[in-house]
C-alpha cells in the first residue's frame, strides 16, 4: 500500500532546514505522498530511508512483455480489484497452444487460425495474441517447432519442465523474448537459471499459493523480476480463489511473491470440452487471469473472448466512441434511407445491429458527440443542429443517396425545426425513439 | 515473507426470495460473500437458470437458435415442458411478447391462460415477463396475478412508470415484483424503497438492473451489477440486498455476432457455435457479478452455464 505523509514523515531528518524548498520535514512529506514532490531534493535523508521509500513507491504488479516488435504483448502492473476503482491497466492477453508432437501442417494451421483471428472493433485490433508451443516430443522438435511460431511473428509460450528442452528451444529463439512455463518445486533452479541466461520472462507453477510464493522470491533472489504465476488450478473455483487472493495480497497487502501477471489454461478444467473451455476462459478474464491460453484460435472461441476483454477493459468513465463517419450497412443503394446518430460505440452498435437484423440496407451517420448517448449528447450540447448539419454536410452523403431525407433519434424530436433551417435542402425525418423500431420504421415509409 | 490467505468477512447479506409453490419452492439469493467467494461466505442458493417460453411463435431468430429449441416453439405448454424435462431449466421465464399493442396486441385474458396452462404443466416456479410497454404490462401482469394465486410467480418488468399498479397487484396476490431500471446503482435502489414504501416486503422483490451482452453494454452491467451486490454486502445497505434477475437470452441473441451466418461473416467462424458462445458468456459475465436469477433461451449454453456454475462452486 502507498505511504501516507505520516509514513514519510517518519523516515525524514525532523530537522525541520528547508533545504528542500519546503520548510518544514512534515509539509515536505505531505508533498511526497501526494507525488507533488521528488525525494532527492532533500539532501539529508538516510539510504536506508530512500530504499524504505522505492520498495513502496514500486508497483505493486510487475508488468511483463513476452515478444519482440509489433507482436508483443504487456500484461500485468493492474492496479485495483474492481474496474469502476479504476480503469483495468494492461488487457489480458488470449492465445491458442498446439503440440510440438503435430505434423507440420497441423502446426501451420495453429499459426495460420491465430493470424486469422484478428478483428477490428470500435477502433481497436483484436487479435489472438500468442501460441504456446507444449513440447510432446524431443528437445530437438521443440526447438523446430519453436523457431517455426517465432519466425511467422507470433509471441510464443515455451511450455515444457524439462530443462533440457527448455534449453534447446531458448537456444533457438530467445531473443523473440519467448515466456518460459514453468519452473516448479522439481525444476526451480535450472529453470530459472535458464531464464536468467537468455534473459526471457519465467512463469512459476506450484499448486497453491504458499508453495508458488516460496518459488517467485527463490526466483527473485535469483535476480529475475519478470514472472508469471499459475497456481495450478484442478477446478474453477480454485482457480477463482486462488486469482482473488494473488490479486488482493500483491494489492492490499503489497505481499511483492505475488505481485505478478497471472498465466491461466482453461483447458486444463474443461474435460475435452472446448466451448466450456471458452466460458471458464470468460471467468479467468473477469477474476484476474492475464495470460489466458486456450487449446485453439477459432474465431467462434477468440471472437467473445476478445470482445468481452474490450469491454472489461475500457475506461469506466470515459464511453468508448465509434468512428465519427458514414457507414454503409448492407449495400445501400442510391434510394437507402440515410440515417444519423451519436457515436457513443454503444449506440453504434445497437443501431447497426437493429439495421443488419431488419435486412434494410442502410446509411448509418455517426457524429462527433464525444462517445455520449443520444439524450445525453444533446443535453450537453453536442448532438446539435449545428454538428448535424455540418456532418451531413462534410461527409459526402449527398453524393451516394439520391433522396435529401435525414432520419434522427425519435429522441430529439425537438430538433427537427432548427435542423431542417441548418441544412438547406434536406428534409429532416423524426425517427423511432427505439433503435429495435427502426427498422419497422423504414419499411412503413417505404410502402 | 510469508503468506496469509486475504480473506475478508463482508457484514451484509442478499435476501432470500421464495418463489414457486409450497410443495416445491425455490430460494434464491442469500449469499453472504460476493459470488463464488465461498473461502469467505455462503452461497446457500446457487444461481438459478429461467429458460425462456414466448407465449406466441418468435420470428426473426437465427436458425442455430430455432433448430435447438425444435418444433414446441409455438407451443408454450410444450416448450416449457422440454425446457425443464430435457434442458434441465430451474425455472421457466414467460415472456408474453405477443400483447405488445405494437404487435399482435393480444389480450390479458389470453395472456393470463397461457401463465395459467404453463403453471399447470410444470413443478418449477414461473417468472412472467410483460412485452415492455408499461401501460399495457400493468392491465396484463394484473390480470396474470389474479389467475394464478395457488404459486407465488414473479411478475414484471415494474418501472417508474407503473410501478404502482404492478405492486398492488403483487401484494393483493402473494407474488414477487422484478422492479426494472435502467443501469443505475441509485435508480435501483430509489425504485425499490418506493416499492417497500407501498407495503411490499423487501424480500418480494428483484432487481433486473437492464444488462446489455458481451459488445453490447456488457462493461456498465458488469460494474453496475458489482457495485450493487459491494454495497450489499460491505455496506449493508438493504435497498440493494435483492437478488438480481438478468435477461440474457433477449440480449444476447440481439447482437449481430450471435445472429450473423457462415456465408455473412466467414471470418467469425461457426455460427451455431458463436451464437451459444454469445449467450453463455454473457451469463458468466454476469453470474460472476452477482445474478441470482438468468433468463435464458438456447439450451446448449443453459448446459454450459448450469456446468460452469458447479465448477465455480467446487473449492
Ligand atoms: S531538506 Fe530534508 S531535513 Fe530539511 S526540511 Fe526538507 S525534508 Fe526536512
Amino acid at each position: 500500500m502507498a505511504l501516507t505523509g505520516l509514513d514519510i514523515f517518519k523516515l525524514l531528518p525532523k530537522t525541520n532546514c528547508g533545504e528542500c524548498g519546503t520548510p518544514t520535514c512534515l509539509a515536505f512529506a505531505m508533498k511526497l505522498a501526494q507525488g507533488q514532490a521528488e525525494l532527492t531534493l532533500c539532501p539529508y535523508v538516510s539510504d536506508e530511508a530512500k530504499a524504505q521509500l522505492a520498495s513502496a513507491a514500486a508497483p505493486p504488479m510487475r508488468a511483463v512483455t513476452v515478444g519482440v516488435g509489433d507482436s508483443a504483448f504487456t500484461v500485468g502492473e493492474e492496479t485495483v480489484l474492481f474496474r469502476h476503482d479504476k480503469t483495468f491497466v494492461n488487457p489480458a492477453a488470449f492465445g491458442a497452444s498446439i503440440d510440438s508432437g503435430a505434423s507440420d501442417g497441423e502446426i501451420d494451421a495453429a499459426i495460420a487460425a491465430c493470424k486469422a483471428a484478428d478483428f477490428e472493433r470500435v477502433q481497436q485490433r483484436l487479435r489472438c495474441g500468442f501460441l504456446a508451443v507444449r513440447s510432446t516430443g524431443d528437445a530437438a522438435r521443440f526447438a523446430e517447432v519453436a523457431s517455426k511460431v517465432a519466425a511467422a511473428d507470433v509471441p510464443v509460450v515455451l511450455v515444457t519442465e524439462d530443462p533440457a528442452h527448455a534449453e534447446a528451444a531458448l537456444g533457438a529463439i530467445a531473443s523473440s523474448k519467448p515466456l518460459l512455463h514453468a519452473a516448479t518445486e522439481s525444476n526451480a533452479d535450472a529453470m530459472i537459471e535458464l531464464a536468467k541466461k537468455h534473459s526471457v520472462p519465467l512463469a512459476i507453477r506450484a499448486k497453491g499459493l504458499e508453495a508458488l510464493s516460496a518459488l517467485t522470491e527463490k526466483a527473485a533472489d535469483a535476480g529475475l523480476t519478470d514472472l508469471v504465476i499459475d497456481s495450478a488450478p484442478t477446478t474453477a473455483g480454485e482457480a477463482l480463489r486462488d486469482h482473488v487472493f494473488a490479486r488482493r495480497a500483491a494489492l492490499n497487502q503489497k505481499f511483492a511473491p505475488l505481485g505478478y501477471p497471472v498465466i491461466t489454461f482453461p483447458a486444463e478444467i474443461s474435460g475435452g470440452d472446448q466451448m466450456l473451455e471458452t466460458v471458464y476462459a470468460t471467468a479467468d478474464l473477469l477474476k484476474y487471469g492475464s495470460i489466458i491460453v486456450l487449446s485453439s484460435a477459432e474465431a467462434w472461441q477468440m471472437l467473445p473472448l476478445l470482445v468481452a476483454r474490450q469491454n472489461i477493459y475500457t475506461d469506466p468513465q470515459r464511453p468508448m466512441q465509434a468512428e465519427a463517419k458514414i457507414y454503409e450497412i448492407g449495400t445501400p443503394g442510391p434510394d437507402a434511407p440515410f440515417v444519423v446518430t451519436t457515436n457513443f460505440s454503444l449506440t453504434y452498435f445497437i443501431v447497426s445491429s437493429e439495421i443488419e437484423t431488419a435486412k434494410v440496407p442502410m446509411y448509418l451517420g455517426i457524429v462527433e458527440s464525444e462517445g455520449l448517448s443520444v439524450l445525453t449528447a444533446w443535453a450537453a450540447g453536442k448532438f446539435v443542429p449545428e454538428r448535424i448539419a455540418k456532418f451531413v454536410n462534410d461527409s459526402g452523403i449527398a453524393e451516394k443517396v439520391s433522396h435529401r431525407d435525414v432520419i434522427i433519434p425519435g429522441a430529439v424530436a425537438q430538433i427537427s425545426g432548427e435542423l431542417k433551417e441548418e441544412l438547406d435542402g434536406w428534409n429532416v425525418v423524426v425517427g423511432p425513439y427505439e433503435a429495435a423500431d427502426l427498422g419497422a420504421f423504414v419499411k412503413k415509409r417505404a410502402s | 515473507m510469508a503468506y496469509n490467505n486475504p480473506t475478508e468477512s463482508p457484514s451484509g447479506a442478499i435476501r432470500e426470495v421464495t418463489l414457486g409453490s409450497s410443495a416445491n419452492p425455490v430460494v434464491v439469493g442469500g449469499e453472504t460473500s460476493l459470488p463464488f467467494y465461498l473461502f469467505e461466505g455462503a452461497m446457500p442458493h446457487k444461481p438459478k437458470v429461467a429458460m425462456e417460453v414466448f407465449d406466441a411463435a418468435p420470428e426473426g431468430w437465427p436458425e442455430a437458435l430455432t433448430d435447438a429449441i425444435g418444433d414446441v416453439l409455438g407451443d408454450p405448454v410444450a416448450w416449457a415442458k422440454a425446457n425443464v424435462e430435457k434442458h434441465g431449466a430451474d425455472m421457466i421465464c414467460v415472456v408474453l411478447a405477443s400483447t405488445d399493442p405494437n404487435g399482435a396486441d393480444a389480450s390479458a385474458e389470453s395472456a393470463a391462460a397461457t401463465v395459467r396452462a404453463i403453471v399447470d404443466a410444470v413443478d418449477v416456479p414461473v417468472v412472467v415477463y410483460g412485452s415492455g410497454n408499461a401501460e399495457k404490462d400493468t392491465e396484463v401482469l394484473k390480470k396474470v396475478a389474479e389467475t394464478v394465486t395457488d404459486e407465488r410467480l414473479a411478475i414484471g418488468p415494474a418501472t417508474e412508470d407503473n410501478y404502482k399498479p404492478i405492486t398492488a397487484a403483487a401484494l393483493g396476490y402473494g407474488h414477487v415484483v422484478i422492479a426494472e431500471t435502467p443501469i443505475d446503482v441509485n435508480m435501483a435502489k430509489q425504485l425499490n424503497i418506493l416499492m417497500t414504501q407501498l407495503g411490499l416486503d423487501a424480500d418480494r422483490i428483484l432487481i433486473d438492473p437492464s444488462v446489455g451482452a458481451v459488445g453490447y453494454g456488457l462493461e456498465y452491467a458488469y460494474t453496475v451489477m458489482e457495485r450493487l451486490r459491494l454495497a450489499a454486502l460491505n455496506q449493508n445497505d438493504g435497498m440493494t440486498q435483492m437478488p438480481m434477475i438478468v435477461t440474457i437470452g433477449r440480449e444476447a441473441w440481439r447482437a449481430k455476432e450471435a445472429r450473423a451466418t457462415e456465408e455473412e461473416e466467414p471470418a467469425w467462424g461457426d455460427a451455431a457455435k458463436r451464437g451459444v458462445m454469445w449467450e453463455a458468456s454473457t451469463a458468466i459475465s454476469l453470474v460472476m457479478s452477482g445474478a441470482d436469477v438468468l433468463v435464458m433461451r438456447h439450451p446448449e449454453a443453459v448446459r454450459l452455464v448450469k456446468t460452469a456454475i458447479d465448477g465455480l462452486a467446487s473449492q
